[in-house]
């Protein structure tokens, strides 16, 4: 293993993360406090609770979800796809490194800066609403996967983008909808029996219910049933980076 | 010497049939300077781009400093440094942290005496802290040649490392590679002009059309190819050669103030002798006698002629 390799990317990344930090860090905290304002306190107080937590605490696990997973992807395509797009992805593929370190530092600085957001998010929470965490270190423990998987997904993406439109279609057209749908600001034990089975084939569905559970201790699907969803996704998103590195697809001639 | 970088039976075939490089076989020798030289197209990247492992070849072999780029691919890589044609360089990144950026990605531990050191050398120590969109395109340039050097590689390739840059810069580029020779680094360099390959070559090769056309010594390429012309200025001026001159190769100069012999260096008798003897015995008084050799620009074109015939 090339450590060194793997150490200057990511601190390369990390480097950028923390020269656009206003950028990085206000627009996430801005944004989850708008939807504290809309849904927890103007919606919010006009909704009843949900099996003994207020709105407003509820949906701070889908909030922080929504971010880290967008986050997650938008950081680890962007870093991977600029380097191609400015041409200086000549010097990764020159390098003594394999593509599992390249991996290794982009998704690695992808899903702390995701993770670091979360846990922002998540003191940005404490301001508006009233919240105890059941379960501390399970909830570290999905909120870690989850920046990883997407992280992840998020190269494979950026590997995959041509342009910018493109780095940008996935996450608008698939994975913001997912998100919204997955439960995020809702029980889907709320919905009509068919809009729950549908909601099942939504894998989101169990990232948030799993890191809700952490939360209250409640949750739409069983957490082992969570677990083993994150894991999967993992492991696919891990298996195509695999696939890439063999084939050389979308990075050499 | 050894050789450090061994090229078998290359060749790339794109996609869509385009055979970029033809059974290419190419051995350079430890602290030589090897000059590229080819018409647009040719291969002389796609050659580059194969051997730094950024293009896959579709057969044939490569290795540098004895280690086999697909088997062996980080000791190869390790000891190859690559400045690439295009200048590309992350605009918003400091110069210095660009620098140690690479040589950390090579697997190289920081240490700030050899990046200050190297930044020097290339003159932008004092723009290390500047963002490199500050920077004009030749200080570009050179952040790409200290990225490149930045792991102390012993093979540099420089793929038209003065395509575009201005005279000065050129000849500061050229002061530069003198110095790597020196010290013992092996030098690849691709260019368009000849003049470059004339100025700082230890050999030259030719590539056209994905083949290799030939690989010389500069020196003895000029001497073996290269055709001199003995020009013979005239007092007076003459419409025609002289009829008791006919045996000879000459022609009379444009404004008929001259007579001009072409000979080859390397035979035996150039008949140099003969001539100034029958000039005199013409009668033809002389102003002044000199030579010239043929460049290598006349070398490389009648090549590329003999390579289209």
């Amino acid at each position: 293993m090339n450590w060194s390799a793997v150490k200057s990317i990511y601190v390369y990344e990390m480097t950028r993360f923390f020269r656009t930090i206003a950028q990085s860090l206000i627009s996430p905290v801005v944004s989850t406090s708008l939807y504290f304002v809309v849904f927890g306190a103007a919606i919010g107080s006009r909704m009843q609770e949900i099996e003994g937590v207020s709105y407003g605490a509820f949906i701070v696990p889908g909030l922080i979800m929504l971010t880290v997973m967008t986050q997650s992807i938008s950081n680890a395509s962007f870093g991977i796809y600029f380097p191609k797009f400015i041409g200086t992805f000549y010097e990764l593929l020159s390098a003594p490194v394999n593509f599992i370190e390249i991996v290794m530092g982009y998704a690695g600085a992808a899903a702390t800066k995701a993770f670091l957001i979360g846990l922002i998010i998540l003191g940005t929470s404490f301001l508006f609403v009233d919240i105890t965490i059941a379960h501390p270190l399970a909830m570290l423990a999905f909120l870690v996967l989850t920046c990883l998987s997407f992280a992840l997904f998020g190269f494979i993406l950026g590997i995959w983008a041509d342009n910018f439109e493109q780095l940008q279609l996935i996450p608008l057209l698939v994975i913001t909808p997912l998100i919204f749908l997955g439960g995020s600001f809702y029980s889907i034990t709320m919905l009509p029996p068919v809009w729950q089975t549908i909601s099942l084939f939504n894998p989101v569905v169990y990232l948030i219910s799993g890191f809700r559970w952490a939360f209250f201790g409640m949750s739409d699907v069983p957490v082992v049933t969570s677990l083993f969803a994150i894991a999967v996704f993992f492991a696919i998103c891990l298996g195509f980076v695999g696939w890439i590195f063999r084939t050389g697809w979308r990075i050499r001639q | 010497m050894t050789t450090i970088l061994d090229v078998q039976n290359l060749r790339k075939t794109y996609a869509g049939g385009f055979e970029a490089l033809k059974n290419i076989n190419l051995q350079i020798e430890e602290g030589e300077i090897l000059a590229l030289l080819g018409p647009n197209g040719a291969g002389k990247t796609t050659l580059i781009s194969a051997i730094c492992g950024i293009t896959t070849p579709s057969a044939g072999s490569i290795s540098v400093a004895g280690h086999d780029i697909v088997t062996d691919f980080r000791a190869a890589r390790k000891a190859i440094g690559l400045v690439p044609q295009e200048i590309a360089l992350e605009p918003f990144e400091k110069v210095i942290n660009t620098v140690r950026f690479s040589r950390g990605l090579f697997g190289k531990g920081r240490r700030d005496d050899f990046v200050e050191n190297l930044l020097r050398r290339l003159s932008l120590w004092d723009k290390r802290d500047n963002r490199i969109r500050e920077l004009s395109g030749g200080m570009k340039r050179r952040v790409l040649i200290a990225k490149a050097l930045a792991h102390e590689p012993r093979v540099l390739f420089l793929d038209e490392p003065t395509a575009g840059v201005d005279v000065e810069l050129r000849k500061d580029m050229w002061d530069i590679v003198a110095d790597l020779k020196k010290e013992g680094v092996t030098i690849i360099l691709t260019t368009h002009y000849i003049e470059e390959a004339e100025a700082i070559a230890d050999r030259v090769g030719v590539i056209s059309k994905g083949e290799i056309l030939l690989v010389q010594e500069k020196a003895k390429l000029m001497e073996q190819m290269g055709k001199k012309e003995l020009e013979v200025q005239l007092a007076a001026p003459i419409s025609d050669v002289p009829e008791s001159l006919r045996s000879h190769a000459l022609r009379v100069g444009e404004d008929g103030h001259s007579l001009i012999y072409t000979y080859d260096t390397t035979r035996e008798r150039t008949g140099i002798t003969k001539l100034l003897n029958d000039v005199a015995a013409e009668g033809l008084s002389l102003r002044d006698v000199m030579t010239r050799q043929s460049s290598l620009e006349d070398i490389f074109v009648s090549l590329l002629k003999e390579d289209a015939a």
